[in-house]
């Protein structure tokens, strides 16, 4: 039995990238936030702002689950496509056995897997979409992620009346989901808009490694998750063979204030120049809220880059603002349990590049 | 051989360790450049203002009652239930956390912390059912304190009343 054509040479390049040859299309987005979330910097890129953290429902973790739910409908709404025509479902969220996730796919009868990359889980299912797409083995695909304030903090944290102090260091996990849909060609419909949008496309995927340097505090999550995405970002580069400023902007997850200023001086060690990072490099996390609405060093979570990309930055790429960007999630891979076993975190970030046509 | 092999690599595993503990000190120290650090001092003052002005409320309550003819001790527990009282609505109407994000070790440690960690897992696990949620959550928080604190009093116990003895 000899195996034929097995040739991944053209779609693999350097070390860890892959290039999507068939550039699939985002042809459909939507991003989901909380109260808080509408409160901040971003208010106006949003697509839903919820009244009510709880929106609607009995626990936190139906809130979270309708709130994803509700992107990955409108997502898949706005692409033009039926739930019939969509192949696969990716998403991920933060508790423990994807539960919002899970709950959220019960009853729409989509296939569907499941995803954790902790907060980086909106690249990682947006890579593995855009493989699928490419791949030929799908033409419409779902990918999404979502994460609650509430769900999130009583699962790795406090309970949420408890009276204690946060650290400075401590980021504040953003109530909010977003997704995609991803799909091999444009909608037809899509075309009659005026002014026409313009069609974002996948164009390189970088798989990013566990980088764990050691740190074990869980409120230094930025510090923590940092080296991962610098990691990513220059086998990315080097992959490639690109510089940094070949991207109008690059954006890491939610690195938050501490893990961006690190992130910048780790670059520049690399010998990365300073000014060009300076102008556009940015982290979600220093984005989604104001310095004043006490989050201390910014949102982290599933949700924060999920809501970014799809409120933000992708709205802003379909009407031709921004034309090259590179999206990097961060996750940090602690468990419940792992801190009290002394163990350090884990960090990955996974890299999507992204073009308009 | 491949028991040699295996001992060769157990030796380099273990030469390992020492350099990670190393690189992640000294990232740790890197990292912690770029931290801001916790207003110690501002923490601390608010702290002692807060603890200080709920120990004063306390002591005048305390003064009332034995005014009122109830003795010394009695007065104390009732101060010490209402105190616990104060804290617990709080935590309910949701206003304790913040409060406590405020006020820090003020509030907390004239015995309100306890009461408040208590409560507010309480609340939090309602979802789950009375027994299971809220009976098996309920000590999440306090559980350990109360575990640690009493083997710790009882130890202590036991030596004062050694000395005591010999």
């Amino acid at each position: 039995m000899e195996k034929e054509g097995l040739e991944v040479a053209g779609k693999k390049i350097g070390k860890q990238t892959i290039r999507f040859v068939n550039k699939p299309i985002i042809s459909g987005m939507c991003s989901v936030v909380g109260t808080k979330e509408g409160q901040g910097p971003l208010k106006e890129y949003f697509d839903v702002i919820l009244q009510d953290d709880m929106y609607n429902e009995k626990t936190w973790e139906k809130a979270e689950s309708k709130m994803l739910k509700e992107a990955v409908m409108t997502a898949a709404k706005r692409s033009g496509v039926s739930t019939e025509e969509i192949d696969v479902m990716l998403t991920g969220d933060l508790l423990n056995q994807l539960m919002s996730s899970a709950f959220m796919a019960r009853d729409l009868h989509i296939p569907f897997i499941g995803l954790y990359g902790a907060c980086s889980t909106m690249t990682q299912a947006m890579l593995i979409s855009g493989m699928i797409v490419d791949g030929n083995f799908a033409t419409n695909v779902l990918a999404g992620a979502s994460s609650h304030f509430c769900t999130a903090e009583r699962q790795f944290r406090m309970p949420l009346e408890h009276g204690n102090q946060r650290p400075p260091s401590a980021q504040w996990t953003a109530t909010a989901a977003g997704a995609v849909c991803i799909s091999a060609a444009p909608n037809e419909n899509v075309k009659n808009l005026v002014p026409p949008p313009k069609t974002i496309c996948l164009t390189e995927g970088t798989i990013g490694k566990i980088i764990d340097t050691g740190m074990k505090d869980a409120n230094q999550m930025g510090a923590a998750m940092a080296p991962a995405a610098v990691d990513t970002l220059l086998n990315h580069l080097e992959d490639t063979g690109r510089s940094p400023d070949y991207y109008d902007i690059i954006l890491t997850g939610d690195l938050g204030f501490i893990g961006k200023d690190i992130a910048v001086d780790l670059l520049t060690d690399a010998g990365l120049n300073r000014g060009i990072l300076q102008n556009i490099y940015d982290d979600c996390g220093t984005m989604i809220y104001e310095k004043e609405q006490d989050v201390h060093s910014g949102g982290s979570g599933c949700g924060c880059s999920a809501s970014v990309y799809t409120g933000w930055l992708f709205r802003r790429m379909r009407k031709g603002e921004i034309n090259r960007a590179l999206i990097l999630s961060t996750g940090a891979l602690l468990s419940t349990i792992s801190p009290f076993q002394g163990e350090s975190i884990p960090g990955i970030a996974h890299a999507v590049a992204l073009e308009t046509m | 051989m491949s028991g040699k092999k295996k001992k060769k690599k157990g030796s380099d595993v273990r030469k390992q360790p020492i350099q990670k503990k190393e690189v992640a000190k000294a990232y740790e120290k890197y990292a912690e450049q770029f931290t801001p650090k916790p207003t110690y001092v501002k923490n601390c003052l608010k702290a002692f203002l807060v603890g200080g002005l709920i120990c004063a409320a306390a002591f005048y309550v305390q003064n009332q009652l034995m005014g009122k003819g109830i003795d010394e001790k009695d007065a104390g527990t009732f101060v010490t239930i209402m105190l616990i009282c104060t804290a617990q609505l709080l935590t309910g109407f949701g206003w304790f956390d913040t409060i406590g994000k405020v006020c820090g070790a003020g509030v907390i440690v004239p015995i309100r912390g306890f009461a408040n960690s208590m409560v507010a897992p309480a609340i939090e696990y309602k979802k789950e059912g009375i027994v299971l949620g809220v009976g098996s959550k309920l000590f999440s928080l306090a559980g350990p304190v109360l575990a640690c604190g009493i083997s710790s009093a009882t130890a202590v116990g036991i030596i004062y009343w050694l000395i005591e003895k010999f």
